[in-house]
């Protein structure tokens, strides 16, 4: 049952993403982009990952759809079309070499869920049996995110930091006449 | 879109839930999914939402931007105070078990409750700043 229901998941992805290259209207595109996010967030709760799945949820279809929103309306609603016969066939050869690549490397993959697979013999098993004791969380990716990773959470904050910094230099009317 | 009543009726009775989810995402991240990133989006969606429906102008007299410069710097510094704090009391940088000399394991809490609670600082500043510049320009 499981199966079916992953299967049509990634079908309408694949249908949504062809609809998304095929509009011109980017209003329409961007509403489709937040609905991909939350189809992409219902395949992440299937496979047991509900942190990842709550933040595809709140950034894709959430901010980034409203950001992508009031960027539209401060630029054009239509998409110009451009026939450029060479071009778009030189970009889907590459995006077919590309996914065909990346189909033959995922042959190499272990297993979804193998015990064996290296991910889960490196530090997966100290966190595992030893997180309850060292740090008392409950929610295993918090502790993981917030004390075992904290330096790379601190960095991830710094980089937000910096993105919001500078868009309010580059953008914020500091002087109230309009200058 | 402060012309449609229905619009502005449902969000006025949404807007207040969407931040209390913010808040319980926030503190609750510890026990079930979430935690300061999510939180502060979801805060920010809150806010954007009320800009959206009501005005750019209460939003920005809500939300002043010396308010939002404060989050933005002040998020962040909490996270790394955090670290110097954990350096003060004898551990290394970002290790929170110095934090409380009794029980190492409610440092951690307490280290994890204040770094979170700077990254939804952060988070929720950045995106609400970032979507009040954009929606300035609407009115030029």
């Amino acid at each position: 049952m499981e199966q079916i229901i992953d299967l049509l998941l990634l079908l309408l992805l694949i249908a949504m993403a062809i609809a998304m290259a095929r509009l011109t209207n980017l209003i329409a595109v961007a509403i489709l982009g937040g609905v991909y996010s939350l189809v992409l967030s219902a395949i992440y709760v299937l496979l047991d990952a509900v942190d990842v799945a709550f933040t595809e949820a709140a950034v894709g279809a959430g901010i980034t759809l409203t950001l992508l929103l009031a960027a539209i309306s401060l630029s054009v609603r239509r998409e110009r079309v451009r026939h450029w016969p060479v071009r778009n066939a030189i970009a889907v050869a590459t995006c077919l070499v590309v996914a065909a690549g990346m189909f033959y490397a995922s042959l190499e993959m272990p297993a979804f869920g193998d015990p064996d697979a290296p991910i889960h013999n490196h530090v997966a098993p100290r966190y595992i049996e030893d997180s309850p004791q060292e740090i008392g969380v409950p929610n295993m990716v918090t502790s993981i995110l917030a004390s075992y990773r904290g330096f790379d959470t601190l960095g991830e904050t710094t980089v937000i930091f910096t993105a919001g910094i500078a868009v309010l230099a580059l953008l914020w009317r500091w002087r109230k006449d309009g200058q | 879109m402060n012309e449609h009543l229905i619009v502005r009726v449902v969000t006025k009775l949404l807007v207040p839930f969407v931040l209390l989810f913010a808040l319980y995402v926030q503190m609750h991240g510890d026990f079930g999914p979430g935690g300061g990133f999510q939180a502060g989006v979801i805060f920010a969606t809150g806010f954007i939402v009320y800009g959206l429906v009501f005005g750019i102008e209460r939003l920005i007299k809500a939300l002043p931007l010396p308010v939002l410069l404060f989050g933005v710097s002040g998020g962040l510094l909490l996270y790394a105070g955090v670290g110097v704090a954990s350096l003060l009391a004898g551990g290394t940088f970002l290790d929170y078990s110095a934090l409380d000399s009794h029980d190492p394991v409610h440092g951690q809490h307490l280290g994890i409750l204040l770094i979170e609670l700077g990254v939804g600082i952060t988070v929720a500043s950045v995106m609400t700043a970032i979507f009040i510049t954009f929606a300035e320009r609407w009115h030029r």
